[in-house]
């Protein structure tokens, strides 16, 4: 009886000395004190507690670098020019960078560790994306399987974003999805307005975020998202603006729309709006009241398959087959597409046969 | 023999006739894991000459200043592998500390050194063979050296088979084994170099 205690006890004194050791050695070895990291030449300067990955501690320090599987080296999002001190690249980031970007010192931030002083180079905008608490404050079906959802900004209070931009919501781990994952959905809501943003999310079959939003979020709910983000936004220029969307790709061409009226912009604008059938169509009150504020504004709906009982008298067909009447001055439009990729494309092929600049065409693909 | 010599040709029976890789063939896991390059088959090499040299001294005094005299001799299996697994853990801290990228590259082999049979071996044989606390060490690093030109031998001869033409079945882990067995044999010729008990 007595050695079953000895033994327990001296293994016990032995594991225990033993993780004293271990304890002292961890404060000393992983102990990387203060590191100086400068972002853009010294543009600004962080003093931070070394021994963290570099993304986790510049979320820490409120820069949010876009990033997809949250720091574990598998989406390649979280690229960061490191100039000095990221020390030899390592196999874990091989893969997710080419050869140029080699060249240029493009780093993982997730795999960086900080060891020392670091001089990083991050584009200036991504100085704004902040990370936002939100409550849902309404939750509505604009069209079957299309949710809008209306977001009021608790911490901080409000977002200042361009008209067209969009955001990354935080969806928490729930059945089957282990891990938060976040995604991206551009604001439908108007920029004068950042204080409440409206998103709208189409249901897509098996998707974790969007089956999360249709069936599990509630109203009053708090959520995470981070932004703005994105190059989809209304130039300043005298051009025509000519609007394409299909889907809830309209998000972002509604938040434009908003701000031409809010802006008293006076552009001639077009909207064309690719839908299936009747019921696919949303926003159409929206609409209408946009149209009282912007005088130039023509909204031109296409449906591709309208059902018969439906009464379809408006145009049949693709965005791409209305698209060459309403383009009278080619080298004067300013295109903003929006939707699914193949529609896209197409629309962007279109108008470059049609002699509209490359560089006036702007879009964002919803895959 | 004096005490020193006997040390002395028990460390290069543990390199040479007595590899703990080539002839008893502990350790065959990482030793074909790692072994497809030169060089981080010497950092795994090394790390492991690290933690066999102070883990032989560590459990020799464990096992005769703790184990033996409160009678838990039984309890040595326990007891090693934990000081194996405290020791590990160190080098491990060390590791990633100054060579960020030989970390990475040993990856998930370096934890397992932990339950590397090549080094649990050696502290089970030197008990059985009854060992000193100077002849202990010396066979720890012994083995560990041994084990460690065992596997960056054959790191470079898998750098040049990379190149080679393989019959496409013994590809991989097949023409590894053959290496290792003909690699062993080899190593046999060094056995009438010196008697180990």
């Amino acid at each position: 009886m007595v050695s079953v205690f000895v033994g327990i006890l001296a293994l016990s004194a032995l594991a225990g000395f033993l993780a004293l050791c271990l304890e002292t050695a961890d404060s000393y070895f992983a102990d990387y004190g203060e590191c100086r990291i400068s972002i853009n030449e010294g543009d600004r300067e962080l003093v931070v507690q070394g021994g963290g990955h570099l993304l986790g501690i510049l979320t820490d320090e409120g820069i949010f670098i876009p990033s997809a599987c949250g720091g574990r080296g598998s989406c390649g999002l979280c690229k960061v020019k490191v100039s000095e001190g990221a020390g030899p690249l390592l196999p874990t980031e091989t893969p997710y960078l080419d050869k140029k970007e080699i060249e240029d010192q493009v780093r993982l931030s997730c795999q960086v560790k900080v060891r020392n002083d670091l001089a990083i180079h991050i584009p200036p905008e991504l100085f704004y994306i902040k990370e936002f608490t939100a409550r849902i404050s309404g939750l509505r079906d604009i069209a079957e399987d299309m949710k809008e959802v209306r977001l009021k900004l608790v911490d901080p209070p409000v977002m200042e974003f361009k008209a067209g931009q969009f955001v990354q919501l935080r969806i928490p781990e729930y059945g089957d999805s282990d891990e938060p994952v976040y995604r991206a959905y551009s604001i439908a809501s108007p920029a004068s307005k950042g204080e409440e943003i409206h998103l709208i999310i189409t249901r897509v079959p098996q998707g974790i975020a969007t089956t999360y939003v249709h069936e599990h979020l509630n109203e009053g709910d708090e959520t995470l998202l981070n932004g703005p983000h994105g190059e989809f936004y209304l130039r300043d220029s005298e051009r025509d603006v000519l609007l394409v969307a299909t889907g809830s790709g309209l998000a972002p061409i509604m938040s434009i729309l908003h701000h031409l009226a809010d802006e008293n912009i006076r552009r001639k604008v077009f909207l064309v709006f690719g839908a299936r059938r009747m019921g696919d169509l949303f926003y159409l009150e929206e609409l209408n009241r946009l149209k009282e504020r912007i005088p130039d504004l023509k909204v031109v709906h296409t449906l591709s398959r309208p059902e018969e009982h439906e009464q379809w008298e408006g145009p049949r067909g693709r965005v791409t087959d209305v698209i060459p009447d309403l383009v009278k001055d080619p080298s004067n439009v300013e295109a903003y597409i929006c939707g699914n990729p193949a529609m896209v494309e197409s629309v962007e092929q279109q108008l470059t046969q049609m002699g509209v600049p490359k560089e006036q065409i702007f879009y964002d693909k919803f895959a | 023999m004096e005490l020193g010599t006997t040390a002395f040709v028990i460390f290069f029976a543990a390199i040479f006739t007595n590899n703990i890789l080539l002839t008893n063939f502990l350790g065959m896991c990482s030793f074909l894991a790692i072994s497809r390059e030169v060089k981080p088959a010497l950092g795994l090499g090394l790390a492991v000459i690290f933690v066999m040299t102070c883990t032989s001294g560590l459990n020799h005094l464990v096992y005769h200043q703790l184990l033996v005299p409160f009678g838990l001799e039984h309890f040595r299996f326990i007891a090693f592998i934990i000081v194996i697994a405290a020791f590990v853990q160190l080098v491990e801290m060390v590791i990633e500390r100054y060579s960020p990228v030989l970390y990475v590259v040993l990856g998930v082999f370096l934890p397992l050194i932990t339950v590397n049979c090549a080094i649990l071996g050696v502290c089970l044989f030197m008990i059985i063979r009854n060992y000193s606390f100077v002849q202990s060490v010396a066979y720890g690093a012994g083995g560990g050296i041994g084990w460690t030109l065992a596997i960056v031998a054959m790191g470079g001869i898998r750098e040049k088979l990379a190149k080679a033409k393989i019959p496409t079945p013994l590809e991989g882990p097949g023409i590894s084994l053959i290496i290792a067995g003909l690699m062993a044999l080899a190593f046999m010729g060094f056995s009438g170099m010196i008697q180990m008990q």
